[in-house]
């Protein structure tokens, strides 16, 4: 393989070129990213970077002494594959000749429809959205969020300590039931309502109102709800319309084998665009977690590179973290699949837990809050248990 | 300066010992037998090492995904971008002590900034 073509440059991105080079493949790199940034890393921006305890030199990824002998083409976006040709085709009408693809686009923010071009309606998926919207937190006022995920929370809770008045909207019964159950769920998000943040639940969003500035949230149920500034946090959509004619299986995003392999040969996907077989769970799935980004693309780079001769290993369960309200939760594995959860230490009252979820007895996924030791053995255990 | 620890039978193979000094120091016995001494504290944010996931001679951060190699202290991916520092260890009649290093430790913002006596 004499050239490969990275195309995002975010965590997936970055951990693929890292994996090649580590893996030995010295041939030409080249790294498309569609922002103007080095990478750089999320998950600070909804809570350290937002609350303005971290700059954004510490955000970066990449190392002070770190040469990964890559060619950067930054504020450029893939716009084609074109398989037969080996051509990867790029906005400003250039082309890249590649013989190893490896697409890590990634996911956009979804938005709510109607809302473009009002002032004061902000997503959070990128550094410049994160700049944005931290200098209107900063300036106070009624916040509302619509969205009751980890996102919407975490933006919640870093506002609530900025001393911002905060309404959480949710479609849903319960808040994180998606991720983390009904139970928990619940549990979880009643940190909002521990720290005076209100919280709708139940009730959909209709739109919003203002003329050039949002001034209310409006909802279903007849109400409005004053917002100074709104932030939508309503999921994320993978970033593969640009791959709609290259004859690549899509669905849910790039579909792929557990080891990143695309129906193309020759490219492979990772990070949140890229919809994997699980051999854990017996289906696809795409998972937008930090961990994945930064796990995942040495199997793929490893396929890439042994143009699929080698077995793809079982990755351990899925993993995310989040901080909200001071609380550290941790999450691994699939709550989905669980016929119970019990909490195993702790209490729920104290939001103070280490939470097991079980499937016919066997644990299939854990939760903690404020539990790193007991969360970090039944992860280990988690991990032994399901491969 | 020598520090005792614990006693080795107290510290059995997989497990860590935290000692809590300012900044905090662990020591880990790994599953090879092995007595390994390292700042306690990720480089990356505010969390203990000594309940982080052991194995081998490398131990995750139990909040993100970072290993530390406990022989040399280099860390292997984001999000910690420092290594944290190695100190020696010794065992005496059965007790286990750590030789502080002198190195300057790398510490997340948040500590550095307590140790200074600025905002936590």
């Amino acid at each position: 393989m004499r050239t490969v073509a990275v195309v995002g440059a975010s965590l997936a991105g970055l951990s693929a070129v890292r994996s090649l080079r580590k893996r030995g493949y010295d041939g030409r790199l080249v790294v498309v990213g569609d922002e103007l940034h080095r990478p750089y890393d999320r998950p600070p921006l909804s809570k350290e970077f937002l609350a303005g305890t971290v700059g954004e030199a510490e955000l970066a990824l990449e190392t002070d002494d770190e040469d990964l002998r890559a060619e950067w083409l930054l504020g450029v976006r893939a716009t084609g594959l074109d398989h037969a040709a080996r051509t990867l085709r790029l906005s400003g009408g250039r082309e890249v000749q590649a013989d190893g693809v490896v697409i890590a686009t990634g996911a956009a923010a979804r938005t709510l429809p109607g809302s473009e071009g009002l002032a004061g309606v902000h997503t959070l998926r990128t550094l410049d959205d994160a700049r944005a919207l931290r200098d209107e937190l900063s300036r106070g006022g009624r916040l509302v969020v619509i969205g009751g995920g980890f996102i919407g929370a975490e933006v919640a809770s870093t506002a609530y300590a900025l001393g911002l008045d905060v309404t959480v909207v949710e479609a849903a019964p319960t808040p994180l039931a998606g991720a983390l159950g009904e139970t928990m769920g619940a549990i979880v998000s009643a940190l909002h309502t521990d720290h005076g943040v209100r919280l709708e639940c139940g009730v959909g969003v209709k739109g919003l109102s203002g003329e050039a500035r949002v001034d209310a949230v409006l909802l279903e149920d007849g109400r409005g709800i004053p917002a100074d500034i709104v932030v939508v946090g309503v999921g994320a959509r993978p970033n593969v319309e640009w791959l709609e004619a290259s004859g690549i299986a899509l669905d849910n995003g790039v579909k792929c084998g557990a080891d990143g392999r695309t129906s193309l040969a020759g490219v492979v996907a990772v990070g949140d665009c890229a919809n994997w077989y699980d051999p854990r769970a017996g289906f696809h799935r795409r998972v937008e977690h930090w961990t994945g980004a930064r796990e995942r693309p040495d199997a793929a780079i490893a396929a890439l590179l042994a143009g699929g001769a080698v077995e793809p290993g079982v990755p351990r369960p899925p993993y995310f973290w989040s901080d909200q309200y001071g609380v550290k939760i941790q999450f691994a594995g699939h709550a989905a699949g669980a016929d119970s959860v019990t909490i195993e230490a702790g209490a729920a009252d104290d939001r103070d837990v280490l939470a097991v979820y079980r499937r016919a007895g066997d644990p299939v996924a854990v939760l903690g809050m404020n539990q790193p030791r007991l969360f970090t053995r039944w992860r280990k255990q988690l991990a032994a248990t399901a491969s | 300066m020598m520090i005792p620890a614990c006693r080795l039978e107290d510290l059995p193979q997989g497990e860590a010992h935290r000692l809590n000094i300012d900044p905090p120091v662990s020591v880990f016995h790994t599953d090879d037998g092995e007595l390994f001494a390292i700042d306690d504290t990720c480089t990356h944010q505010d969390a203990s090492l000594a309940d982080g996931w052991l194995e081998g001679c490398e131990v995750e951060c139990p909040l993100h995904a970072s290993k530390f190699d406990l022989r040399t202290g280099a860390v292997d991916a984001p999000p910690a971008k420092l290594p944290v520092r190695t100190h020696e260890v010794v065992v005496e009649d059965g007790m286990i002590y750590v030789r502080l290093s002198t190195d300057a430790p790398n510490l997340p913002p948040c500590i550095s900034a307590r140790l200074a006596g600025g905002p936590a």
